[in-house]
């Protein structure tokens, strides 16, 4: 088995004398889609801000490529590779669909603390910037201001976003969350081809997107995990049926 | 050195500790619950302060001159929030800086435009013109050991108004989420109206009271003010604890300073110039105590928006 | 990125009216003979170039600093010190005093930019209403410095007997002295528009608008600040030690929380975030504290009236009557 690209031992948080993560322990193989998913409440964003390095456990580790990330900040956890979409799309109002591409590309190249080049016409950030949206069909609306682009079209910036970042992980919030039929339709192949350069820990409420995506399915009850194994597997775990699939059915 | 000239300086930074309180106290509130930063706060310092010298000028008492400051103050408040600030609580933190600036302009031209440039003098009450004898020998004035009654009181019933009453209720919902207290059926627009005059009458007072001790003077509430911007961020911004202890720490340090600093600099400037140089420095004191405290803590001590 | 149009556009010939504006008041009065328009040109100059400065951490990162009065004074007070120092023919903490622009210059923006590295390293930690606060307390911290320091005037504030030299030109003089400051507003202008276009420069902006999108792309927008900070204070000491030597005089007043927020007033009243922004709000406010000033004795009233119309009515300022403008960032 492919040694772990990403992988969380013992994570615990809790909130007052809420235990939002109870002693969690995952990872995330090369080439694999891991979805996580869990009743509401059960701490699954909490979990994700963790990894991605937004709010610090107050026990266990995260490692990213064999290193302790713990103590890293989200941006140096972003420039190791760890790349993340957020539940609710997040942009920078002013900047069109192309900046956003071409401010990844900027952070990917580490060239940020360049004062003197206009970044306008600056065809080494332009090109990666727009195959980037060209792979996630935007490169017709590259000069839309991210303020405008329609909730799908940002959802699929999100992803354009980690693609010219070049993330060799990803940690994905919901990234159906509001789509389409249509739209999840596109972003699922989309993912399901994404899996080979760069494998992907999403969290997911839409079950037919997860059960058609993910290699491995980890159920998460009230900041534990209750089970980890293949969609089949899960289908048929009792507990999994009891405790959240159960739910879902009646 | 000896222990009655300690207790003397503690005294005094006591008593600048709960006058700083007075003004950290609106502003913080005014914080945590509207979201605004009010560099016009100083005003109303002054407001009272010229209210009370103006009314106790013309009646012979200052007792009535209190009470005018205190009116005055939460009037200037009451008026400054209906006209102008309420505009201001959906707005950025720039616009907010910019129009409390334009406020301070306003407030500061035409109180010299009512009263003149030359400072007013506010006579202490004759009831308290006297000097208490304390425990060790020490005379101390007993308008100053009033000062610091007074501001132990407000303290107290600020904190009786906050835990016990409805109106501290709704001010502790208000902090904590402004959708869900109007949801309540709480009028928010009254409520902000209400803390922001509270806030203010606070600040008058202050201003009176001092006011008595200093001369009364255009601009004199723009040390305080920035003192008070100390105090809040010391004490962690809303949290009205935070603001008293951060009150008092900083009065003590302050003092502490003004005190000894001098002395420290008389070991390596001539005399003539040490008094200066010395208090210069203690002037600096505090706002470097504040940078480490911030450089260890960046939300300060007590913050209550975690 | 909307493609470049070889029509200038207006907020083009709008910015281009604002920088000519100045040089054409200074040209005029100087041949006209009216020394003293030729000083209130060199004023709106040196204004400008301390508001643009404060324009990069204002506009560009929005960071709302209620300090720059600090690296303003620490720019004056450089220049008032080498100059006393050069007059006695005697060393600066062990430097030279060459009584010299360009030197002066250096020196300031170092010990500015300095100055800025910590205290932005320590105030950008916080945000909001407490960088505000903190930012003003630093500066603080300065003012007192400045009165408690004997040797440099204190309270009373630090002549100049002469102005600091430029090349042999002869800096005693109106005109000579007004190009030199416009010179050093237009490098300031420059560096504001390069910034504001480089890679750097969509970093501070990005970090402005959603921070927490920078970090996810691996930018710490902590360092992005800090840099543009410094920056921002390295260009508003230039202004500063210019201005001491305009007034060939500097006291704690430059230092002082009034300052700070002349600043803030003149980059609002221009634009913030647009080039010729703060340049158009000092023009505004040199003019209107002439005009104002010379009816009354109390124009701070009207200029506090003034500003609270801009505030609560007018968005934008100046520059968005002049040339509303449309999406900025590529």
């Amino acid at each position: 088995m492919a040694e772990p690209i990403l992988g969380v031992s013992g994570l615990r948080k809790t909130f007052g004398a809420l235990k939002v993560t109870d002693g969690v322990s995952l990872d995330l193989r090369p080439g694999e889609i891991h979805a996580l998913i869990g009743p509401n409440g059960a701490g699954k964003s909490t979990l994700i801000h963790q990894i991605c390095g937004s709010l610090a456990p107050d026990e266990g580790r995260v490692f990213f490529e064999g290193r302790d990330v713990t103590a890293s900040t989200p941006a140096a956890r972003a420039r190791a590779g760890l790349g993340r979409t957020f539940q609710v799309s997040t942009v920078i109002p002013e900047f069109t669909a192309l900046g956003h591409a071409m401010l990844a590309v900027q952070a990917r190249q580490g060239t940020s603390f360049r004062f003197l080049r206009p970044v306008a016409g600056d065809r080494s950030l332009r090109e990666p910037a727009m195959a980037a949206l060209a792979r996630v069909g935007l490169e017709n609306r590259a000069h839309v201001p991210a303020a405008v682009l329609s909730h799908g079209e940002r959802r699929r910036l999100e992803v354009a976003l980690v693609l010219a970042l070049g993330s060799k992980a990803l940690l994905m919030d919901e990234p159906m969350a509001g789509m389409g039929s249509e739209g999840s339709r596109e972003l699922t192949a989309l993912l399901s081809e994404l899996r080979r350069e760069a494998p992907i820990l999403m969290v997911e409420h839409d079950m037919d997107a997860v059960f058609a995506l993910a290699d491995r399915i980890s159920v998460l009850v009230y900041g534990r995990i209750v089970a980890t194994g293949t969609p089949d597997e899960i289908r048929r775990d009792p507990v999994v049926r009891q405790a959240y699939l159960g739910d879902e059915a009646s | 050195m000896s222990p009655a000239l300690l207790v003397e300086q503690l005294l005094n930074g006591l008593q600048l500790g709960v006058m700083l309180f007075l003004m950290s106290a609106g502003l913080t509130l005014i914080f945590g619950v509207m979201g605004l930063i009010n560099l016009a706060h100083g005003s109303f310092y002054m407001v009272g302060a010229f209210a009370c010298a103006a009314i106790a000028a013309a009646t012979g008492s200052f007792w009535a001159g209190l009470a005018a400051s205190l009116a005055g103050a939460a009037a200037a408040g009451v008026l400054v929030e209906v006209a102008i600030i309420r505009r201001l609580y959906d707005r950025d933190h720039l616009d907010q800086v910019l129009a409390t600036f334009a406020l301070i302009l306003i407030f500061s031209e035409g109180t010299r435009w009512l009263f003149g440039s030359f400072p007013l003098y506010l006579d202490i009450p004759p009831l308290l013109q006297w000097a208490a004898t304390l425990p060790g020998g020490l005379q101390y004035p007993v308008y100053r050991l009033a000062v610091i009654g007074l501001g132990v009181a407000v303290a107290l019933g600020l904190f009786l108004l906050i835990s016990r009453t409805r109106l501290g209720m709704r001010i502790r919902a208000g902090e904590n989420d402004r959708e869900m207290i109007a949801a309540l059926g709480v009028d928010i627009r009254r409520l902000n109206t209400i803390v922001f005059a509270l806030g203010a009458a606070l600040a008058g007072l202050a201003g009176a009271t001092v006011g008595a001790l200093q001369s009364v003077q255009v601009g004199m509430g723009e040390p305080v003010l920035i003192l008070a911007f100390v105090v809040i961020v010391i004490g962690g911004i809303g949290s009205v604890r935070g603001a008293l202890l951060g009150a008092l720490l900083v009065g003590l340090v302050d003092t502490a300073g003004r005190f000894f600093l001098p002395r420290i600099a008389g070991l390596f400037v001539p005399p003539a110039e040490a008094g200066l140089v010395g208090s210069g420095i203690a002037s600096m004191l505090i706002y470097v105590v504040m940078a480490l405290i911030l450089a260890l803590r960046p939300k300060g001590l007590f913050a209550s928006h975690a | 990125m909307p493609e470049r149009s070889f029509v200038p556009s207006r907020g083009l010939v709008a910015s281009l009216a604002v920088i000519a504006l100045p040089l054409a008041l200074a040209l005029w009065a100087s041949f006209a003979g009216e020394t003293f328009y030729v000083t209130l040109a060199t004023r709106i100059a040196i204004l400008g170039l301390a508001a643009t400065g404060l324009n990069l951490a204002l506009g560009l990162g929005g960071l709302v600093s209620l300090g720059h009065a600090a690296f303003f004074g620490i720019g004056g007070y450089v220049a008032g010190i080498v100059a006393s120092h050069a007059m006695e023919g005697t060393s600066v903490l062990g430097l030279p005093a060459i009584s010299e622009m360009a030197y002066v210059w250096l020196l300031a923006a170092v010990a500015a930019g300095l100055f800025a590295l910590v205290m932005g390293a320590i105030s950008l930690r916080t945000s909001g209403v407490a960088f505000i606060m903190i930012t003003l307390a630093f500066a603080q911290m300065i003012f007192y410095l400045a009165i408690a320091w004997p040797g440099y005037g204190g309270e009373d504030g630090l002549p100049i007997t002469l102005r600091n030299g430029f090349f042999g030109l002869r800096t005693m003089r109106p005109m000579p002295f007004f190009l030199i400051s416009f010179g050093a507003l237009l490098f300031g202008l420059a560096l504001f528009a390069v910034l504001k276009a480089s890679r750097f420069g969509a970093a501070l902006q990005a970090a402005r608008q959603n921070g927490v999108r920078l970090a996810s792309l691996g930018v710490e927008p902590f360092r992005i600040r800090l840099v543009a900070f410094v920056l921002s204070g390295m260009i508003t000491a230039l202004a500063g030690a210019l201005y001491a030597d305009l007034n060939r005089f500097v006291s704690p007043s430059m230092l002082s929380w009034h300052m700070s927020g002349e600043l803030i007033v003149l980059v609002v009243l221009g634009g913030v975030g647009r080039l010729a922004g703060p340049l158009a709000g000092a023009t505004l406010y040199v003019l209107l504290e002439h005009v104002l000033g010379g009816l009354t004795e109390r124009w701070q009233f009207f200029l506090g009236l003034a500003l609270l119309a801009v505030v609560l009515l007018g968005r934008g300022g100046l520059m968005s009557l002049l040339a509303p403008k449309g999406v900025r960032h590529g």
